[in-house]
């Protein structure tokens, strides 16, 4: 055959190859408003929408319902009840049921879909909604864990991770400390609220549009709503206006109700929650109550402790299992617990399923540890970051290495780590310059925190670890990128993409990122645990390289030489003496009838739980990180503001810095914002009045902090694409800092005899009930919101 | 009297007459113009994720300003040129604040982006600006996703890119649009009113006394949105000559009542600095280019931040009715909680409020859980005179710890006569349970807000007894 002579690249390196630092794929299209989401879909004019009826009970029977109102609005064209589901009328995640439209006459909570009005436009089908005339028989309703744990409301006995025997080493300790804290929830606050838009094709086909981490389980669910099979069913996820797990299961019963009414109108149905109503329907970050006992030696080091985890999981299970264990297996974070017992329960009240939220459980769990240190160093009067340290796993060959989950700690880094970060960010300097300004400042005072974090990476049920991918290689040289995972912002595409040109050392605008399609890539897992790059990234590569192998074994024959002479440098293919351009390579051996296209798959290797027993190895390996904060609180009115932060954060060896430190930053800002600002508050009947951004506050600009940031060089010990590590929920946990600094300007406030004993969120009312705790001047009355 | 709505879309002249005048900018643009790249976040003027430009002829010069489209209603814009992010790069390249959120990473999701993408836009003319200012200028959008420091350094960095040389002086398309006439547009049953002078507002405001007198709709936007109200009449203030004037003189600064808060927020911080740093922080950029601070007061919000230190100023407010104009103190319009002194058919036409004597005379503390874009949990207004070392005069009023704004007589009588020192202020700390009940609810417990109150009286006496340790932690005062 003759080779039409294409100029040979002859550059070092790609554009956009792993470890480099490129921009978001969409970037450009965000800037220009023409990054499409789900809502921004051209549809066709008939198109119509869908409103949920809303429970405005939090625990109540219906006694009568009548739709006739809604049903005579304007632009109504439909409004179907549980009974007008073909299917399972089922929205859970798991294997227990949880009803799309409520049944049964019974509501469990206030915003609980009980109807659903199709119309002629979203404003048409939300004004209908509130029409329905309903009477009710109110029951009493759980709204707290403390409720829950009275009235045995759990949805499974208390679980108990332990090791060694922890209340007698508690019982021998010198010295025992006791406490307990409030953690409470957090709203995603993804500024795209849940949306979906379904369109019916012909059989029992239809196609839906939605914003979902998980399409694979939007699929399942259309498809058991409409009793037909999962291969009727196309999912279809271009990109997320952020997720951060609000959007993991809390979509399915948009994308159910729109394919439900598309095939019995046989139209496309679209639906988006209204901001007000998405924050009251959808699940949180679970609030939790953590009540610890612990003994420890003269030196504060911990010799066995006792948590009580009493984790807030709402009206429904959803996915509160996996997320309350995960708050226990980061009960110890960084530091080793020679007897440890830890117990959760899993309450079951009257509020919104709390689901997943970027950490999974892991952040609630990790500042029980973490609140416990604190105290600890308050208590001995000694230096929080000397307490901390004292108290680590041993570095990897040291004895003090196994979890209470009875996994050894193989890949600890955070004594090196934190050592760096210490004198990096001049902590011992700034502790002393801030005790000098306390000492002069009546109305304002400092405090500063350094606080570790360990986090487990791998889903703690086993079977989720694996991913698909599906690439192609077209004639010209260009690629067709599909995988399992969904891109929510955090750069997934983009990092994987860079994989995929890494492999076939082809510049990054020559790959093809495409919208996750259950059509392509199948029978995939969730974006999240921080898996999207890990997993989806190592399937990718398993395509390429399959693809690569083919052409390798190719050119190797076509050139007459072995596999072993065939070297992919940047753009062009080195066969023994001879070049080719990398386009030229795939048309030759398109021309020689070689598949140009795979199929990847990737699954974790290495782990294992026996949930039963409590023990196993669930996760493939830690990321480490860790965080200086400095606040400075005003005595007077509770108010504060953070005037620094030092991060040094450990992704293994990174697929894309620029990406990575956007994670970290955003990752801590969130942290902050969940454990200060962010206050959910449901009043006596079970509303949230919180439900919309001008009273539920997120972090704006000015409440960043100014920021230092830094990657710790350090490479994965384990096989992970290109030796990197997870980066998407680490990070969150080193907004445990600003907490701490809260706590150590309230403590500088009063004699060093009174704990600040703060719950969080630390908001300004919080922060002063602390400082006049300490002073001695306790208020009267306390005011709990919801957890 | 036209029946036809017009505005500038991009640089292209719009005529509407058959649209429901209660129809969001926002709305409009997505459903009617297929313009998606403004996204809808909170749909009550929150987020910011729906920020577009809306540039309008100020004092005879055309202004930029950036506004929330989720709470526009179309008659609003009328005789104004909006800007999407669709229409803001050149043929050849993106604007600099397109293409510094690029190059710097500041777009994660990028559902918020379109909206950070034209407060900076809107910000862009005025130059390299400290961070703070940058701060500002974004702190009605929200981003979930990166921490904001590289959209921050956007704002910053956006400067030293090449400046855009495609755009056009808007003057030419705001003139073709502009119309001395009123506006009456009726569609979806309806009417929407547009009056251009102030005659024909009062005669308007007297004929349809149920019409729901609309300003900067940043609360009646809501109504709209939120509630799903369905006015049948609506008067729209914007368009009312001279109502949005801001006039200094040596003892007063008066505003009619349309003024923005943008607008009078120099005047108010010439008034005092305090007043001028509240402003600052209330709502944000696209609120305070949409609110008025008349407007503020006339809807009588027990929280409003407006009012409290108004009220301490002695500020009078001008009611008209047909042609009937009265002048009341400000503190007597607020008469129980949604109950103000304003008559069926009669509206607030101007504020008037005099000089303080020494502008650093007047404390103002707005507290929140955030510092920006926050409703208030208590405001306090503190104007108290020292003479000879003794409480000569004190005004002190709050915002959030009753129904109405309201004056604390009780610690005001406690410290009057008596000398300025701590163990007066403290003496008078038990009259605020005489003064206030303040309700708990998401925002505050009432016993925070009591407590919280009360310390706002130890803090101004802190700041004017000549104690040298910094108490602010916001604004020019800050620790830094």
């Amino acid at each position: 055959m003759n080779a039409p002579s294409r100029p040979l690249s002859q550059k070092t390196e790609i554009e956009g190859g792993v470890r480099a630092p490129q921009r978001h794929d969409s970037g450009h299209k965000h800037v220009s408003g023409t990054a499409t989401y789900v809502d921004d879909i051209p549809t066709p004019a008939d198109c119509l929408s869908v409103a949920f009826g809303l429970s405005p009970k939090a625990r109540a029977r219906i006694l009568s319902i009548d739709l006739g109102p809604v049903r005579a609005a304007p632009g109504v064209v439909d409004v179907l009840t549980a009974a007008d589901i073909p299917g399972a009328n089922d929205v859970s995640p798991n294997a227990v049921h949880e009803p799309l439209l409520a049944e049964d006459g019974e509501v469990f909570f206030v915003g609980q879909p009980i109807f659903a009005v199709v119309a002629t436009s979203h404003l048409a089908a939300r004004k209908a909604a509130r029409l329905a005339q309903i009477e009710w028989e109110e029951l009493p309703a759980i709204l707290t864990v403390e409720e829950a744990v009275a009235a045995d409301s759990l949805f499974e006995a208390p679980y108990v991770m332990q090791r060694g025997d922890a209340l007698a080493a508690i019982a021998a300790a010198p010295k025992v400390i006791e406490g307990s804290i409030g953690i409470g929830g957090q709203e995603h606050f993804y500024l795209e609220s849940q949306a979906a838009l379904a369109v019916p094709g012909e059989d029992a086909d239809v196609t839906v549009h939605c914003s979902s981490q998980h399409p694979t389980e939007i699929q399942h669910k259309v498809a058991e709503n409409l009793a037909v099979p999962f291969n009727a069913v196309t999912v279809e996820v271009r990109r997320m206006g952020g997720g951060f797990g609000g959007k993991e299961s809390q979509g399915n019963a948009l994308a159910a109700i729109c394919a439900v009414a598309a095939k019995r109108l046989n139209r496309p149905v679209k639906m988006r929650y209204d901001r007000d109503d998405d924050m009251q329907i959808t699940g949180k970050r679970h609030g939790f109550r953590i009540d610890y006992r612990v003994g420890i030696d003269e030196d504060g080091r911990i010799l066995g402790v006792q948590f009580e985890q009493m984790a807030h999981c709402g009206w429904s299970l959803d996915l509160s299992m996996p997320v309350a264990d995960r708050a226990m297996f980061h009960a110890d974070n960084a530091y080793y617990l020679p007897h440890a017992y830890i117990r959760s329960y899993r309450c079951r009240t009257n509020t919104c399923s709390n689901t997943a939220f970027r950490g999974f459980g892991g952040p609630q769990g990790m500042v029980g540890i973490e609140r416990v240190l604190d105290q600890i160093a308050f208590e001995l009067g000694r230096e929080p970051a000397e307490i901390r340290a004292l108290n680590y796993y041993d570095r990897p060959g040291g004895e003090r290495v196994m979890t209470p989950y009875h996994m050894e700690v193989e890949d600890n880094v955070i004594h090196a780590l934190s050592e760096q970060l210490l004198a990096s960010s001049d902590y011992a300097d700034r502790r002393a310059k801030i005790k000098d300004f306390n000492a002069q400042s009546p109305v304002l005072k400092k405090g500063i925190a350094f606080t570790p974090v360990k986090f487990g990476i791998s889903f703690t049920l086993t079977w989720m670890n694996q991913a698909s991918a599906l690439v192609h290689v077209y004639t010209d040289g260009s690629v067709h990128l599909n995988h399992g995972g969904t891109e929510m912002g955090q750069g997934l595409f983009v990092k994987v993409a860079q994989v995929a040109a890494e492999v076939f050392q082809i510049d990054f605008d020559r790959v093809k990122i495409t919208a996750t399609n259950t059509g392509k890539s199948a029978n995939t897992a969730p974006t999240a645990a921080s898996s999207g790059s890990d997993i989806n990234g190592m399937a990718v590569k398993n395509a390429c390289e399959q693809i690569k192998d083919r052409l390798t074994a190719f050119a190797a024959e076509r050139f007459q030489t072995t596999p072993d002479q065939v070297r992919f440098l940047p753009g062009r293919v080195q066969v023994g003496e001879a070049q080719i351009a990398f386009e030229e390579l795939v048309s030759q051996a398109f021309m020689a009838r070689v598949s140009l296209s795979a199929a990847g798959h990737y699954a974790t290797p290495k782990i294992h739980w026996d949930r039963a027993a409590a023990r196993g190895r669930p996760f493939y390996y830690f990321a480490y990180g860790a965080a200086v904060t400095e606040a400075t609180i005003d005595t007077l009115t509770g108010e504060y503001r953070f005037d620094r932060a030092d991060i040094l954060h450990d992704v293994g060896r990174s697929l894309n810095p620029a990406i990575d430190l956007g994670q970290i930053e955003g990752g801590y800002i969130q942290g902050l914002g969940w454990l200060t600002m962010e206050e959910l508050f449901w009043d006596d009947a079970g509303r949230l009045r919180t439900h919309a951004p001008s009273t539920y506050k997120i972090p704006t600009a000015s409440d960043r902090p100014e920021m230092s940031i830094a990657l710790f060089d350090n490479e994965n010990r384990e096989e992970t694409i290109f030796r990197s590590k997870a980066v998407g929920e680490p990070p969150l946990m080193l907004g445990i800092s600003a907490l701490m600094a809260l706590s150590d300007a309230v403590a500088a406030c009063g004699d060093g005899t009174v704990y600040p004993d703060l719950d969080a969120p630390a908001t300004p009312e919080r922060v002063l009930r602390a400082v006049d705790r300490v002073r001695g001047r306790a208020w009267e009355t306390t005011r709990e919101s919801g957890r | 009297m036209r029946d036809t709505l017009r505005f500038v879309l991009n640089g292209e002249a719009v005529s509407l007459s058959d649209v429901d005048p209660r129809t969001t900018l926002l709305d409009w643009l997505r459903e009617r113009r297929r313009l998606t790249g403004t996204k809808e976040g909170c749909n009550e003027g929150d987020c910011g994720a729906c920020t577009v430009g809306v540039t309008r002829l100020e004092d005879g010069v055309p202004r930029r300003r950036a506004v929330n489209a989720c709470i526009q209603l179309l008659p609003m814009l009328d005789g104004a040129s909006v800007t999407t992010v669709e229409a803001i790069a050149g043929p050849e390249r993106l604007h600099p604040a397109q293409q510094a959120m690029v190059d710097l990473h500041g777009s994660q999701c990028g559902f918020c982006t379109p909206g950070f993408v034209m407060s900076l836009w809107s910000a862009y003319p005025d130059g390299p600006q400290p961070r703070r200012a940058v701060e500002d200028a974004i702190a009605g959008n929200l981003c979930r996703c990166t921490g904001y420091g590289p959209i921050l350094e956007s704002g910053e960095k956006m400067h030293a890119l090449p400046a855009p040389d495609w755009e056009t002086d808007p003057l030419p398309a705001l003139e073709a649009v502009a119309s001395a006439e009123s506006l009456a547009l009726t569609a979806a049953g309806c009417t929407a009113y547009v009056p251009a002078t102030e005659d024909e507002l009062a005669t308007l405001v007297a004929a349809h006394p149920e019409a729901v007198i609309v300003a900067g709709a940043t609360d009646v936007g809501l109504w709209i949105t939120k509630r799903l109200m369905e006015p049948a009449a609506l008067i729209f203030v914007n368009r009312v000559k001279g109502f949005d004037r801001v006039v200094e003189t040596p003892t007063h600064v008066e505003l009619g009542a349309g003024a923005t808060y943008a607008r009078a927020a120099a005047a108010l911080a010439s008034l005092s600095p305090d007043l001028g740093e509240m402003v600052r922080r209330l709502g944000s950029v696209q609120v305070r280019n949409s609110g008025c601070v008349g407007a503020n007061i006339a809807n009588g919000s027990p929280i409003g931040d407006g009012p409290p230190p108004l009220i301490a100023l002695g500020a009078e407010l001008v009611l008209r009715k047909g042609d009937a104009a009265r002048t009341i103190p400000l503190e007597d319009f607020f008469l129980d909680y949604g109950k103000q002194d304003r008559a069926p058919g009669e509206y607030v036409s101007a504020v008037r409020i005099p000089r303080p004597k020494s502008p650093d005379s007047l404390k103002v503390y707005k507290i929140s859980k955030r510092f920006d874009q926050d409703i208030t949990a208590t405001l306090g207004a503190f104007l108290i005179e020292i003479a000879d070392g003794a409480v000569a005069s004190a005004s002190i009023v709050y915002g959030g710890m009753a129904g109405i704004p309201k004056r604390a007589r009780a610690v005001e009588a406690a410290l009057l006569g008596r000398p300025w020192t701590l163990e007066t202020v403290e003496a008078a700390l038990p009259a605020y349970a005489e003064d206030f009940q303040p309700m708990s609810d998401m925002r505050a417990s009432a016993e925070y807000r009591l407590r919280a109150a009360q310390n706002l009286l130890l803090k101004t006496f802190h700041e004017t007894s000549g104690a040298p340790s910094k108490t602010r932690l916001v604004g020019a005062e800050a620790l830094a």
